[in-house]
Parts: C-alpha cells; structure tokens; sequence
C-alpha cells in the first residue's frame, strides 16, 4: 500500500534533514578531513523514503561490488566524495545501509590481514623457483 | 568440550577475509545501535572475543521465538553472530535428545561455570510443576538448577519477560515470569510475541563484544532498543499531529495510510525498535502493512482490552474520552514540531 505524505508532494519526512546531515559532513571532509558514516537501518523510514533517498542522491562515477560474505555493492553517488553502501548477506538479503562521506570507503582498501594472507599464498605458489620468493 | 577458540579464529577457519570481518563488524555496530565510528573498537574487541556458551531452555511457549530468531536463512551475518556463540543446548535444535540432550546441558554447566548464558522462552507454571515437563524435569527445577552458575539470564519473548499468553487471565498454570524466580543475577528482558531477531542477536553480540550486558530500563529491557515507542519513531506519527486517522480498515484514510491510532493501535504506549529495524529483513511492520501494533512488548499486552479498541477507549472508556486524548495528542505533537522546528532553525543559525 502506497501512503500519502502529509508534507505534500515536497521533500519527504526524512529526506530534508539527512541531505542536510550529508552537506554539513561533506564540508567537514572538504575543510577538516574528517569522514562520517550515516547509519540509514537507525532511522524511522515510510514507504518508499529510502528509495527516494537514493533517487535523489543519484548514481555517480564509481561502483563497485564487494563479494564476502554475501554481495556489497558501493557506489560513488552524483556528488563526490558521497557514496552509497549496501552490504547484503548470502541470500541477497539486506543487511544494512549506510552513507559514507569519505574520500575512498574503507572498506574498498585492501587490507594489511588479507594483503599479508595474498603474499603468503604468492610465495608458496613460487616456492619451486626458490630465490624468488619475498621471506 | 570448551571452544577455546576466539572469534577472529573463527572466523578466519570460515575463511573470512579481513573485509569480511570489517562488514560483519559495521552489522555488528548496526545491531547494537552504535555509530559507525565504532567499527574498529568492534573490530578490535571481536578479534579476541571467545566464544560463549549459551544454553536455551524452552518453557511454556509456541517455538515462535525460536522460529523468529531462524527466519533468517544460514549462513547470514546474523547466523555468524551464532557461529560466534557456542550453542550447546537447545531442545529444537540440537540434534541430541534425552539423556545425550542432558548430558550435554550438564556438561556445558560444568566446563563454563560462571561464564555461560541462559536464555529461556516461555513461562514457567506453578500451579502445578506437571504442566510442562522435560526429561521429567519440572520448568522450575530446570530453570534453577541451570542458572545456578551462569552468568546472566536472557528472557526470550514475552512468555518468558512477562508470563505473556500463558499467563493471561484467568492464568490457568500459573505461569510466571523468569525475573520472577530468578533474582540473584542480571535478567535481560527481550520481549515481543514473538522478539525481534536483530534484538536477541544484539544482546548477544554486545555481550561478545564487550564482555557485558547492555543498559536496561525499568522493566529489564535493553534501552537501546526499547527507549523509544513505536509511535516516537512511526512514519505515520505526521497523521497523528495533523489529527488525520483511519476511522475503519478499509476506509478512505486507511487507504491513505493515515494513523491507525482510533483502530487500536498501541504504539504510543509500546516500547520497541519495529519501527526502524522492522521485521522480515526490514521489509516492513505491522504498521506499514496497515495493522494496529498489539503492545505485544509491553507486560499484560494479552489482557488490555480489545486488540481493536482506541487505548484511550480501552482505558478510561468512552467515546469523549478518545476524542480528547486524540485531540490532545495532536496539540502535542503540534507543539513538539514546532519546538523542533525552532531548535533547528537556532541550530543552523548557530552553525
């Protein structure tokens, strides 16, 4: 069922207040470097509000898909440094949404545990070859 | 046999990738309703976390809690909190039964004692201990000798919170509540018919995280799930201040999605986070889905009244009286927008 707004064909409940919520953080990146995550399962959504949300925050430059432990998909939106994070679990389900306002989203750096366990493998992959493998 | 293991090992046996790992965190960090800034403290604490042992006695109930909390298919970041936990006792689902099923409560008692976590759905009678028996064992002898060592109780669902629908009027079993038999250790109280499954998950992951049990408001539910009535966080709460409410179901208003205060609805009186992290992998909640919420979280929810009457009608009785607390409520939340509207208006002023 598709509920009427009260606020009218305007801006809905929600999407006012955490545009605002973005622009003040992405000034705080500009001038302070410092990055915030916007937790979206934390905020009391209508139908439809989250969906508008995204529309409205667009589909910018960059997407990437992130496989572990079920699909992430993270996307750069219209404005830069503003991204759209989606992580769902194995079954396709969503697990959570979050705006990240941030240079890179952390969680597309490689990181030091996995780059460690990738050199490991590398070197056990060239250990025949002997004086070529990184100890 | 004690799981020495941490959680991080866990994990990294399960091939989880350290992005892996920091996704499962921010969900962590999602479920104990903690700002994304808190992910590496998370992250850091699960690394070393070790696995505790939990065991789920089941009373007087209806297995809903239980089917609640399984809805979510494995392996999901929630079924991996409960990869975290050393499950070594459930009746539904352990594949042991009778003496083994015993055995195996028993000797997680004694290889954790101190450190392990009960949690219990359904109620416990005490009109007479035969009511509900396992292995011969009568709910209330179980209950006692199983807590007697643990670390902290987790009452599952409103049955055991409350005493819930067993224990409605006229009460034929006698059925009471755990916190009513158990008071010399922290009872976490997680009620709803059923709960919640990212509030049971929750606790447990906070319990993991932090080695503690979260904070608590009067009636032992954890605040921060339970701070807040449906109604504070509604999407249709607009309707309610603007006095626009469904008269029947299938009325003009109900088709506009109006609230559903005048068809019963008890979210102002009813503490619970439905309204934002909602049910069915937050598809919806009963409310979007156009049915009153019961206050099936609040003690005594199956004795107060009419499902279907106003709470104001239900209450004091009347036709005047819900017209005042209706128009009340809407003066109220008339004023409280504009008290908002001021403060935020003062806050970009400010800034």
């Amino acid at each position: 069922m598709s509920a009427t707004h009260p606020f009218g064909a305007g801006p809905r409940g929600n999407i006012d207040p955490i545009l605002n919520e973005v622009m003040h953080a992405l000034d705080r990146l500009l001038t302070d470097n410092e990055s915030t995550a916007i937790d979206l399962s934390s905020l009391p959504f209508g139908p439809g509000e989250i969906e508008e949300l995204e529309e409205q925050l667009g589909i910018g430059e960059i997407k990437a898909e992130l496989d572990a432990l079920g699909k992430s998909l993270i996307r750069e939106t219209i404005y830069p440094g503003v991204w759209w994070l989606e992580h769902r679990n194995t079954d396709g389900e969503t697990a959570g949404r979050y705006i990240e306002i941030t240079r890179v989203p952390e969680i597309l750096k490689a990181q030091d545990a996995d780059i460690g366990a990738g050199l490991k493998q590398l070197n056990r992959r060239l250990e025949p070859v002997g004086d070529a493998a990184v100890t | 046999m004690k799981d020495e293991r941490t959680l991080g090992e866990v994990l990294l046996a399960k091939g989880v990738s350290r992005r892996g790992f920091m996704k499962y965190c921010s969900a962590t960090a999602s479920l104990l309703a903690l700002p994304p800034a808190m992910v590496p403290r998370i992250a850091s604490a699960l690394e070393s976390a070790r696995r505790p042992s939990v065991i789920w006695l089941s009373f007087q109930e209806c297995t809903g809690c239980t089917e609640s909390l399984t809805r979510s298919s494995s392996p999901t970041l929630e079924g991996l909190i409960f990869d975290s936990i050393s499950l070594d006792y459930h009746h539904t689902l352990q594949a042991a039964s009778g003496d083994a099923a015993e055995a195996a409560r028993h000797a997680a008692m004694e290889e954790n004692r101190g450190e392990y976590l009960v949690l219990v759905d359904g109620s416990i009678p005490l009109g007479n201990p035969g009511y509900s028996t396992i292995a011969g064992i009568s709910n209330v002898d179980m209950l006692k000798e199983t807590v007697a060592d643990a670390a902290a109780v987790i009452s599952v669902g409103s049955c055991a919170a409350f005493g819930g629908i067993p224990g409605a009027n006229p009460n034929p079993t006698g059925a009471v509540a755990v916190n009513e038999l158990v008071k010399d250790m922290p009872v976490v109280n997680l009620p709803g018919c059923p709960p919640i499954p990212t509030v049971i998950t929750a606790v447990l992951a906070q319990f993991l995280t932090f080695g503690q049990l979260p904070d608590l408001d009067h009636y032992g539910r954890p605040r921060a799930f339970f701070g807040q009535t449906i109604h504070d966080r509604c999407y249709r709460r607009p309707f309610y201040e603007q006095g626009r409410f469904a008269e029947t179901f299938d009325d003009e208003g109900a088709r506009l999605g109006w609230c559903l205060y005048k068809l019963g609805c008890r979210g102002p009186i009813t503490y619970n986070a439905c309204a934002t992290v909602k049910w069915n992998q937050g598809t919806s909640f009963p409310i979007e889905s156009g049915h009153p919420c019961l206050g099936c979280s609040e003690p005594g929810f199956w004795d107060e009244g009419g499902f279907y009457q106003p709470i104001s009608t239900a209450r004091i009785g009347g036709g005047t009286a819900l017209g005042t607390a209706v128009a009340a409520g809407a003066a109220i939340g008339a004023a409280a927008a504009a008290m908002s509207r001021r403060r935020q208006a003062k806050t970009i002023k400010e800034g």
